[in-house]
């Protein structure tokens, strides 16, 4: 896969916003579907008594769910092979029925080892605004000149 | 209890070769919603230079959590698991993993610390090809909370 024109080495200077991603409300079926593919089990986000046993109003996103929507998102833009190193500090927690978005701005560009590479910082935003996830990525955009 | 810092360096012993299969990659395509047929029609992946389908980048976390796991089952480290919460992922990609690789994983307690009545763990996970080549190397930092 190319990147879009719009997303070329040449476009993406620094401060360039990526296109934002408005994903569909969190349900639990989604977030047991990620935890049977990924097995990590832990109960506090399939299973409600746990989860208020361990002191939370209820069971609360897998992390790494969104966490893979935002490396799905990069992929999507940028192709499934270019990503170098992907970064994700977890902040506040999301909940099911959340609409998380995702964006990114460009932070820096350099051409390394013979490839140009693109330092982009990334964001999961609930509806509230409130930050479910920051994130960083170096992601590859084609061969240096 | 705070976790024992001497923790600190600690190595686990290599785990389990995991062979990676088509239908676990689909699968997890899948549960984060991923659509580019790199990861699903080995003819496409076959096309980007790939031997098969590729992984999406976090599937990584599926092989570097059998680090955490480890970490989690040492009854020496003493971890409450309904404590623990993930605070930070990172990974670094030598390559895509694909299906038909098989892959062991050296796991090391990279850091422990102590902030506000938190723990804080970081481990790193190293993740190794058949041939003994780096595939991807994940820091997974977990917090338990204090009581």
């Amino acid at each position: 896969m190319t990147a879009p024109a719009e997303l070329s080495w040449e476009a993406l200077a620094v401060t360039t916003p990526l296109p934002e991603f408005v994903d569909e409300p969190l349900t639990r079926t989604d977030f047991v579907r990620y935890q049977g593919a990924s097995g990590d089990l832990n109960p506090i986000h399939h299973d409600e008594q746990y989860a208020r046993a361990a002191g939370f109003p209820g069971v609360f996103t897998v992390g790494m769910l969104p966490a893979g929507i935002l490396g799905t998102y990069l992929a999507d833009l940028f192709g499934p092979e270019s990503i170098r190193r992907f970064r994700v500090q977890f902040r506040e927690q999301s909940w099911p029925g959340d609409v998380l978005t995702y964006r990114g701005v460009v932070v820096g560009r350099e051409e390394r080892d013979g490839e140009r590479l693109v330092t982009l910082e990334l964001e999961v935003v609930r509806q509230t605004g409130g930050v479910h996830a920051k994130g960083w990525a170096t992601v590859a955009c084609g061969g240096a000149a | 209890m705070p976790l024992d810092p001497s923790y600190e360096g600690r190595t686990y012993p290599p785990t389990e070769p995991y062979r990676v299969g088509r239908e676990k990659i689909r699968e997890f395509t899948e549960a984060i919603g991923a659509e580019d047929q790199a990861y699903l029609d080995p003819e496409a992946a076959l096309k980007l230079g790939y031997p098969d389908v590729v992984a999406p980048p976090t599937f990584a976390v599926l092989l570097t959590n059998s680090g955490i796991r480890q970490l989690l089952d040492d009854p020496d480290l003493g971890l409450d698991f309904s404590r623990v919460v993930h605070g930070d992922q990172r990974l670094q990609h030598d390559r895509p993993i694909h299906a038909g690789d098989v892959l062991t994983c050296r796991s090391t307690v990279e850091q422990i610390m102590s902030r506000g009545g938190h723990d804080f763990l970081t481990a790193r996970t190293e993740v190794f090809d058949e041939d003994g080549e780096r595939v991807v190397t994940g820091w997974s930092k977990i917090v338990v909370r204090g009581e």
